[in-house]
């Protein structure tokens, strides 16, 4: 009995190797190396696929995950009370604060009693996934599209308040990381945090 | 032999030297665009205006690398080496004819350094000893990886020169002189010796990559099985002049095949151009660098076109298929030299 090959193929892209004997024009190789040249001279003169970084930036998406701010509430004041629950999500371990409580004077610059005095995210321990801003619930931590540039010293990575806050007079637009369903959530104002 | 010509000698060599460095170190730019541009990149810009002073940069840092020598390593040999691979690279250039000639004060001063009645064999005879830089640095080094190298190196250059011989033999049979400046004469206008040797130019182009280590043919240094090859331990300007004498051997190279298949300086209706001779020879020389240039181009699109051969099918193409066919060539230039006696 003859042993059948097997035909049976799950991708259905199995390909029979030929072993067949090279032709003359397969032989002596030069019109398969013109056709090398052709193809390496129509990319000499194509379209470049280069960004040129620092001047040209890559655009990103509007949700992509990069830089985190820290929000401030319409009248200005820090919205960021110092929970911990972001640090609590973090998978890496990259946020650390201190909380402390504000003062009379302070009333315009936190908007609850107690704040972060201290608010440091490890950009080098980041892996942007978000979490942070899913568990906030005080809408105080948003990812932006900005990218974390690259530094000389790994301590200038570790960004604290002065780069995190957002400034009174440069406000972030975070408005396009919501969803419908959470602006549409955002409404319901028997919900105490929207208020 | 008076103090004149001696001036115009020293001043010639002096010029050519200074471009063929020029040419030289330019072409590490030229590389780098033309490995980007095929890759679909741009390369290095932003040194100077399109990365021009990209060259002096990398010069600059090769300079201020450490100087490391192997322990083990032949001190003398080992200096030796490089020195000896740049200073070959260089010798060629003086049998070139760069250009016709100028006649300045009713003296006639020609574009080439030495006019030998001998040219052909003389560039053959430097070529031969080109290898013996990149041996002496392999064996000096006493590193496997270098060894390995050097051996490839002497054995592909000794194999390619065969066949490239044999390919120049056959148009040394048709012109009757060994001279390059009477080679290039014969050549003008259009008759261009690419005309009447096809085949010719063919072996000898690709004997002319096989002999300047280049891809397809570098295994003399590949990266990928051999590190460095024969400069694995080269570090500093000694390795800056192994890659330094590269394309000083892609530039000669290139110059050498310009000269002897596209009618070196000649250029058609050169004759209908109603200039003086000196203009004309201004001109003659603009178009011989033009030659050079493409074909320097060409090195470079074929170095990002090609794999790299493996050593026995380099062996194979060098002794089985280049060699006969060589053969084959000069049979037929004799044959119809022979025929064109008789008519």
């Amino acid at each position: 009995m003859t042993v059948k090959p097997n035909t049976s193929s799950l991708s259905g892209r199995s390909k029979i190797v030929s072993n067949k004997k090279m032709t003359f024009a397969e032989k002596i190789y030069l019109p398969a190396i013109f056709g090398g040249f052709a193809i390496t001279i129509s990319h000499f003169f194509g379209k470049k696929a280069t960004i040129q970084y620092p001047e040209e930036t890559r655009s990103r998406s509007e949700i992509y995950r990069g830089k985190h701010v820290l929000k401030r509430d319409d009248e200005g004041r820090e919205r960021c009370t110092a929970c911990g629950l972001c640090a609590l999500s973090c998978p890496a371990e990259a946020i650390t604060m201190i909380a402390a409580e504000r003062t009379d004077d302070e009333l315009n610059l936190y908007r609850e009693e107690k704040y972060a005095s201290i608010y440091e995210i490890n950009m080098l321990r980041c892996i942007f996934c978000g979490l942070c801003e899913e568990a906030c619930p005080k809408e105080a931590i948003f990812l932006t599209n900005e990218i974390v540039p690259s530094d000389y010293h790994r301590g200038d990575l570790i960004y604290g308040k002065d780069v995190l806050v957002e400034p009174v007079d440069k406000r972030v637009d975070i408005s396009h990381r919501q969803t419908p369903e959470v602006l549409e959530f955002k409404k319901d104002k028997t919900q105490t945090h929207n208020l | 032999m008076d103090g004149n010509y001696i001036l115009y000698k020293f001043i010639l060599a002096s010029a050519i030297l200074l471009i063929s460095l020029l040419v030289a170190m330019y072409s590490t730019l030229l590389e780098r665009k033309v490995a980007g541009f095929m890759q679909d990149r741009i390369g290095p810009n932003r040194a100077g205006v399109f990365g021009l002073l990209q060259p002096l940069a990398d010069g600059l840092k090769l300079f201020f690398k450490e100087e490391f020598m192997p322990g083990t390593a032949d001190k003398f040999l080992y200096i030796l080496g490089p020195s000896l691979t740049m200073m070959i690279a260089l010798l060629t250039s003086a049998v070139i004819p760069w250009g016709d000639s100028f006649t300045i004060g009713g003296t006639e001063y020609t574009l080439q350094v030495a006019d030998i009645n001998v040219g052909v064999l003389y560039v053959f005879a430097i070529l031969s000893i080109g290898v013996y830089g990149i041996m002496i640095g392999g064996w000096a080094s006493n590193n496997k990886y270098a060894l390995i190298g050097a051996v490839r190196a002497a054995s592909q250059m000794i194999s390619y020169e065969l066949a490239m011989s044999m390919a120049i033999i056959a148009i040394v049979m048709m012109s009757g002189t060994l001279s390059l400046k009477e080679m290039v004469d014969q050549q003008h206008g259009m008759n261009w010796n690419i005309w009447y040797q096809p085949l010719g130019f063919l072996i000898f182009i690709v004997c002319a990559f096989a002999e300047c280590n280049r891809s397809p043919f570098d295994l003399p240094e590949c990266e990928t099985e051999l590190i460095g090859g024969y400069h694995t331990e080269y570090s500093s300007m000694k390795l800056g002049f192994y890659l330094f004498s590269e394309y000083i051997n892609m530039f000669i190279s290139s110059a050498m095949i310009a000269t002897l298949f596209f009618g070196g300086y000649n250029f058609p209706f050169m004759d209908s151009l109603p200039v003086s001779h000196n203009v004309l020879t201004i001109i003659g020389s603009v178009v011989f660098f033009v030659k050079i240039l493409f074909f320097v181009f060409f090195f470079m699109w074929v170095r990002w076109t090609l794999p790299r051969f493996r050593y026995d099918q380099l062996m194979r193409l060098g002794w089985k298929t280049l060699l006969p066919l060589a053969i084959v060539n000069i049979l037929i230039t004799g044959f119809v030299i022979m025929i064109k006696h008789h008519l």
